[in-house]
């Protein structure tokens, strides 16, 4: 069965250049599996990141999601349901309160999505800790005395938190230095297989993308041009602009002659 | 081959800092040459940068030497350029690209305004902005983040400098883009037979631009050596961990791929 279905989605932003975001976008995900959505910068990616986590509502177009008419649900049914879909950003510092703690951050969505009672708040803080493979003694820390790396693993236990089916990504690893990168998508991986997570990994980096996707949707000019299974999709791409992304990938084999 | 700049025990402290930024570091940097240098955040690479280019904070320790091989130490702006990693840092948004050209040129150069628009309009080509005389005219927002990094590179080759630094010149932007600004400045260095300081976390970028490379780690330079060598027969333990955690579209895949 598939987790979400996207129909149509579509989405111009008002003003002068009436810039068409999304143009009659459509795709699935299915339970478990990871979509990486690949596009150069403007091509409406975030906007598509939007749409479904409801931050940005579409012009046009259907999201079902768990079952539900996930783009039709308001108010408080909304609120109730957000918890299994939830995001993480590209900046780990803009998605906290500047003065707030580890626990405080982590807490937040025990309370909003009722979790459980507040005595039992301190153990799961530690739990959640633990699974994104931090000390549980960084709970009382300031988030601004943490690394971009410990921050971003604090905003995974964060969306873990609710036990979603469901992450979006956008640019999640895109400002980590390499070495810190890696050991986070070694994490996403290790979430995805012990709670059976889907991902909709949004992306401008290939490599990265083709390491944790399953499958891969390619974008452009707020459409989607291309989609497959991620090292199919890449062996053989068919649009100009996949074959442009893979020819920029850097690789570390150089041309020089040692000198 | 000609010495440019020799770097003797270069140790640098930040006001209030107690642990050095740069330490003992020692470089020769000779004359149309491309160095890399590479490192993750706080290693110290920046710091390089600035130090040879006279960008330190106001009571920033520096101890050591620098010592430009041959003529007087040579003036920022004129003789060094930089480019930084976001353009808006070198573009006042109030002024016309033309009106930051020519203030340059005049500045550094003894041009008429009409020889230095004239000379403003060049650069503009060279560096593949499209209609130079219109654009000219247009100020930095009416450019793409790509252009404006075009634009602020011709601002920082405007007065001949001998030395160009480029500081993560390329880590904001888009990969394709990310692509032309790396082959921009490497046509660049070639024909004017300027020397290129070029600072980046990118392995792959540094391999493919780069003569030599040097290895920073927490404030010390650990390995410098022909780019080929460097990364095909890393010495050190620190740059085989750096380039173990490169992803490029060989790089071993975190998930099955899809059925």
């Amino acid at each position: 069965m598939t987790l979400l279905v996207a129909r149509g989605l579509t989405k111009t932003y008002p003003g002068a250049r009436r810039i068409r975001a999304l143009d009659d976008v459509s795709f699935e995900i299915a339970p478990g599996e990871t979509l990486g959505l690949i596009g150069p910068s403007g091509c409406g990616k975030s906007t598509l990141a939007r749409v479904l986590t409801r931050l940005t509502e579409p012009d046009a177009g259907t999201i079902r999601f768990g079952g539900q008419d996930w783009g039709a649900l308001k108010g408080r049914a909304l609120r109730r349901a957000r918890g299994a879909m939830q995001m993480v950003f590209q900046d780990p510092g803009a998605a906290f309160h500047p003065r707030a703690t580890v626990a405080g951050a982590l807490c937040e969505p025990l309370r909003l999505h009722a979790i459980a009672p507040r005595s039992d708040w301190p153990d799961h803080v530690e739990l959640l800790l633990t699974q994104v493979g931090l000390s549980p003694e960084l709970a009382p820390r300031p988030l601004s005395a943490l690394s971009g790396g410990q921050r971003q693993r604090v905003a995974i236990a964060r969306a873990i938190a609710p036990r979603p089916k469901l992450i979006v990504l956008d640019e999640a690893v895109s400002a980590l230095d390499a070495s810190v990168r890696a050991r986070v998508l070694d994490l996403l991986a290790q979430l995805q297989r012990d709670m059976g997570l889907a991902y909709l990994f949004v992306s401008h980096d290939l490599a990265v993308t083709r390491a944790l996707s399953h499958r891969i949707a390619v974008m452009e000019a707020g459409r989607i041009v291309e989609t497959g299974p991620a090292e199919a999709l890449l062996a053989a791409p068919r649009t100009e602009i996949l074959r442009r992304l893979i020819a920029a990938v850097p690789t570390i084999h150089t041309e020089k002659v040692p000198s | 081959m000609t010495l440019l700049l020799g770097l003797t025990g270069l140790s640098v402290h930040y006001p209030g800092a107690s642990a050095p930024a740069l330490a003992d570091l020692g470089l020769a940097l000779f004359e149309g040459e491309k160095l890399a240098i590479i490192g993750e955040s706080g290693s110290g690479k920046s710091t390089l940068a600035r130090v040879i280019a006279g960008l330190l904070p106001p009571g920033s320790r520096i101890e050591g030497r620098i010592d430009w091989g041959g003529g007087p130490t040579p003036r920022p702006g004129r003789d060094i350029g930089y480019v930084f990693q976001d353009p808006g840092g070198s573009l006042n948004p109030l002024l016309s690209v033309g009106r930051h050209l020519t203030e340059v040129l005049r500045t550094h150069l003894p041009l008429t305004a009409r020889d230095a628009r004239a000379r403003a309009a060049e650069l503009l080509d060279t560096v593949q902005i499209p209609d130079p005389a219109r654009a000219l005219n247009a100020y930095p927002h009416q450019f793409s983040g790509g252009q404006r990094q075009r634009i602020a590179i011709a601002l920082a080759i405007a007065a001949r400098p001998r030395l160009l630094i480029a500081d993560e010149a390329t880590s904001a932007l888009d990969v394709l883009v990310q692509a032309e600004i790396t082959a921009l400045l490497r046509a660049l260095c070639d024909a004017k037979g300027m020397t290129l300081l070029f600072i980046t976390h990118d392995m792959a970028l540094a391999g493919q631009l780069a003569d030599r490379i040097a290895v920073m780690h927490a404030a010390r330079m650990v390995e410098i050596g022909p780019a080929a060598r460097v990364l095909r027969a890393p010495r050190e333990s620190y740059t085989r961990s750096l380039l173990a955690a490169h992803l490029d579209l060989a790089s071993p895949r975190l998930v099955g791929e899809a059925r």
